[in-house]
């Protein structure tokens, strides 16, 4: 519990405050809106900060949860806390079947659709005559516990303070947990999480649905805040500015949500309230003040105001020492022991009129290491595509353990034991060494989102990291294992990628170009790692341009040039073989 | 029928123009650029202000500005500072928006000929977009599209409120630009429909050779297809992008000068129809001119006939028919990896 201190002292420092003798209710009031965009806030920083999908439209799912509750109260005369789990619930459908369609949208498509039924869901709310049209609905009942109604900015200021704090410690935990990673994997693109088995979609779908629901909570809080909704604060403009909070508190932080919401708030507040006295009330002076701030303020502060401000605080993240006696179960997996891994036969890429692997055929026999080399262009990436499914082939067949593969999705790749390893690596900069690794084993893992909310996950989160402080110690950056990714050399970030694949339990190590970028004794090591591991029963296929690094490793070379297989056989063959030598050298003199 | 297709291509003309810029400023500078509709009402309003004999806002914008630019370009020189670059930046930020609004001021209550009016707008908007790239952009040219974003959003609303403190919330006309008009068959072609089609033509033919030919349209492309490998053979990048901003503003300025004629616009009125370019922008993928010029002609078309037929309907069937090409646009576009920040 003592990485949680920090927001235990937040929370009593909250409670505290209505009780500040002279507290004027002025600020109560400005207290709890900023609770009520906190809560909206949060949700788009696991939505845009962490997972990369920008949203114009949390606003409307506000406006779900408000006018759930609005209706059911009123029409149907409910008790306000039988309509939370309702608003809840339809802020999580309206976003599964929105959130069905938009999060497909790639790039500046997908912002620029939820703009889009963000104005349409506007318009519908002020044109239904069960919402009460452009008046919306008004006496709706206020929260009640027994006999204490919270009519009053300070008593309900407690629900919706409790809110934020339970919903930042839930958000918290799922970030800091085996489903969390993979979302804070999205962002920096979906290659090579789903490498790794995670359904990327999925994961889309699931922060789409956690920011709709936390917004749906602060719509139910705001409901029976104001007594009445109207559809105004539910439309685009409000959107925007819930991205403003965002952004400004620090998109990738829980705590810049709440930070973002505190500042926008009381800078609009501040800048409505006394700039007309200054300058008496000229046109829409507080925009002009307000847009200038804005900017300046992203200027000073690019990645929002709350890192800045966590690195003034005397709380630090406690490094994980994960416990070393805890095992992870390997993968059951089918198929021979020893014999033929995997076959290639005749497969072919074609790229409109480029052949980029024209009908190459090789095997991987069990505890073997191949190498495919060639000069730059001559398919040998493509072909590592082929075969983990990335792309899928013109023609031709690939096996593993003698199953036909049929154009399998990554996910499905990676469950045959097949892992690999990127020829431009493919890390979560931001993220721990550790944390990145532990990715490789997100199949060997089974706890999901909601179990990692309430910290029920604990028992197969540490195995999992044990299993990838295991497989880091292995490939020797056992020192590196708390800093963040990107600020590893680029041979140590190749290095951190084999420990990664390794996390996946593989019977077929595929390796691009590992030793890039590594100094002699580094080779060195990586070529003992690669040699225990066979001896270990795995295989490996490596593409590297390092002759030397090669000829030495390798049981068996594959030449490719020009997407062709030119030879095969052992290093000794390959290097007498004219081919190979007219292909690297050109034509013999 | 047929005039409606001939208004549609009218307004869709001015938004192939904006979509054009749109493209251009968020390929250089990966900034979407939101005031782009205020660049349109500046435009408009500061010539129809000039035309009316009253002294536009501004001509002391642009300068107040320019002095702001000033003191960034010191500021972030203060380690080497050097005369000739002072002298340099005094020239570009200070004597020249200086020269413009003693220009300005002095021939405001002569009634200069239309020309000189419709050149003193568009160099006044012009320093504008120059002086907000250096301005808000260009301590932000590292940060990732997303704070680009919410900072100009913030550049909207802050030139948003200061074209109210300008214009006022009144709108405004202009005088046409030509007050001919030919009939053909069944249609009348006024002078100003003429002006808005050729100069749009004009405009694209214009862009095509400065990006194909000059050495500073290859400079620009250059930057917007690899920022880095820019820098390294020497180009400023910085630079790139005050010509981005540059060229924006100017085609901005000259959409709100050519359509002010036509309907009245109002300090507000830019936001909508520079959204519009934008969504032909997205249509073309924010990085097809061709492309999104077409849709800026089709959305024109369709939005002539629908407020025709249900004008109250009017921007939400514009805003509707987005969805579906949204969905197709991305479902076509290739599985590409997106390496963001």
């Amino acid at each position: 519990m003592r990485e949680r201190l920090p927001v235990l002292i937040f929370a009593l420092v909250m409670a505290a405050i209505p009780h500040l003798p002279d507290m004027p209710p002025f600020w109560i009031v400005l207290l709890d809106n900023i609770g009520l965009s906190a809560l909206v806030a949060m949700g788009l920083v696991l939505l845009t900060g962490v997972g990369g999908l920008t949203s114009f439209g949390q606003a409307a799912f506000v406006g779900f949860g408000a006018y759930t509750t609005a209706v059911l109260t009123t029409a149907y005369g409910l008790s306000p806390w039988l309509t939370l789990p309702a608003s809840l619930l339809v802020s999580g459908i309206a976003a599964v079947l929105l959130g069905l369609v938009t999060v497909r949208l790639s790039g500046h498509y997908l912002p620029l659709g939820t703009i889009a039924w963000g104005l349409g869901l506007f318009y519908l709310f002020s044109k239904l005559e069960f919402l009460g049209r452009n008046d919306g609905i008004s006496r709706i009942p206020p929260l009640a516990i027994g006999s204490l109604k919270m009519l009053d900015p300070g008593t309900i200021y407690y629900a919706i303070w409790a809110a934020v704090l339970i919903a930042a410690l839930l958000t918290m935990n799922l970030l800091d947990s085996r489903t969390g990673r993979a979302i804070r994997a999205l962002r920096r693109g979906h290659i090579a999480a789903e490498a790794f088995g995670v359904q990327t979609p999925r994961s889309k779908l699931l922060v789409f649905i956690h920011a709709a629901v936390l917004a749906g909570l602060s719509g139910w809080l705001y409901a029976h805040f104001q007594r009445a909704v109207n559809p105004t604060p539910f439309g685009a403009q409000a959107g925007i500015e819930y991205l403003f909070i965002a952004v400004v508190g620090g998109a990738g932080y829980v705590w810049g949500g709440v930070l973002g919401a505190a500042i926008v708030v009381v800078l609009k507040e501040v800048l409505q309230s006394y700039l007309p006295l200054l300058l008496h009330g000229e046109g829409q002076l507080e925009i002009i003040v307000f847009g200038i701030l804005l900017v300046a303020l992203l200027q000073l502060a690019p990645s929002g105001v709350w890192p800045l401000l966590a690195s003034l605080l005397p709380f630090k993240p406690n490094a994980k020492r994960p416990d070393p006696s805890l095992k992870l179960h390997g993968l059951a997996r089918t198929g021979s022991e020893g014999g033929v891994l995997l076959q290639v036969d005749k497969a072919r890429k074609q790229f409109g009129g480029v052949i980029a692997v024209n009908d190459v055929s090789f095997d991987v026999q069990a505890r073997e290491i191949v190498a495919l080399i060639g000069p730059n262009g001559a398919g040998k990436s493509t072909t590592f595509n082929l075969i983990t499914g990335v792309l899928t082939a013109t023609s031709g067949a690939i096996s593993v353990n003698g199953k036909k593969l049929r154009n399998p999705p990554p996910q499905e790749v990676v469950k045959l034991g097949i892992a690999r390893t990127f020829q431009h690596v493919k890390l979560v900069p931001d993220m721990t060494v550790l944390e990145n690794v532990a990715i490789g084993a997100h199949l060997r893992g089974s706890a999901g989102a909601l179990s990692s909310m309430f910290r029920l996950d604990r028992v197969d989160e540490a195995k999992l990291l044990a299993e990838a402080a295991r497989q880091i110690a292995r490939v020797g950056l056992a020192e590196q294992m708390d800093q963040p990714a990107g600020s590893l050399s680029l041979g140590q970030q190749r290095i951190v990628e084999i420990a990664r694949a390794l996390c996946a339990d593989p019977v077929l190590l595929l390796l691009d170009e590992p030793a890039a970028g590594l100094r002699h004794m580094e080779k060195q090591r990586l070529a003992g790692l690669l040699r225990q591991l066979r001896d270990g029963g795995m295989s490996v296929l490596l593409v590297e341009h390092d002759m030397g690094f090669v000829m030495d490793l390798a049981d068996r070379i594959v030449v490719l040039d020009f997407g062709t297989k030119i030879a095969e056989g052992t290093p000794a063959a390959i290097k007498t073989n004219p081919e190979v030598i007219k292909a690297y050298l050109g034509a013999a003199a | 029928m047929l005039f409606l297709v001939q208004d549609g291509i009218t307004n869709g003309a001015i938004y192939a123009l904006l979509g054009l810029a749109l493209v251009l400023v968020f390929a250089v500078t990966r900034v979407i650029l939101i005031p782009q509709g205020e660049f349109v009402t500046y435009g408009a309003l500061t010539y129809a202000s000039l035309c009316a004999g009253q002294m536009p806002g501004t001509a002391k914008l642009a300068f107040a500005m320019g002095i702001a630019a000033f003191a960034f370009d010191l500021f972030a020189g203060r380690r080497a500072l050097r005369l000739r670059a002072v002298a340099r930046a005094l020239t570009v930020n200070v004597i020249l928006p200086g020269i413009v609004l003693a220009l300005t001021s002095f021939l405001v209550d002569r009634h200069p000929p239309v020309v000189v009016n419709v050149a003193l707008a568009l160099v006044i908007v012009a320093l504008i977009g120059v002086f907000l790239y250096r301005l808000a952009f260009q301590p932000l040219a590292h940060t990732s599209v997303l704070v680009l974003l919410i900072a100009s959003v913030g550049c909207h609303l802050a030139m948003q409120g200061l074209g109210l403190l300008f214009f006022g919330a009144e709108g405004q006309r202009g005088p046409a630009l030509a007050d001919t008009a030919a009939t053909l068959g069944p249609l009348r072609f006024t002078g100003q429909s003429i002006a808005v089609y050729a100069l749009t033509i004009a405009f694209i033919i214009a862009l095509w050779l400065f990006f194909g030919l000059s050495v500073y349209g290859k400079a620009l492309r250059a930057t917007a297809v690899n920022r880095l490998g820019a820098r390294l053979v020497g180009i400023r990048t910085s630079l790139s992008g005050q010509i981005a901003f540059l060229l924006a503003s100017v085609i901005g300025a000259l959409s709100g000068i050519l359509i002010v004629p036509i309907t009245t616009l109002y300090y507000d009125t830019g936001f909508l129809i520079g959204l519009k370019g934008f969504i032909a922008a997205i249509i073309g993928g924010l990085v097809s001119y061709p492309l999104t010029a077409m849709a800026a002609l089709l959305i024109g078309i369709i939005e002539a006939f629908s407020s025709f037929y249900a004008s109250n309907f009017k921007e939400v069937i514009v805003f509707t028919l987005l969805i579906p090409v949204l969905l197709a646009r991305s479902l076509a576009a290739p599985a590409v990896e997106e390496e963001k920040d």
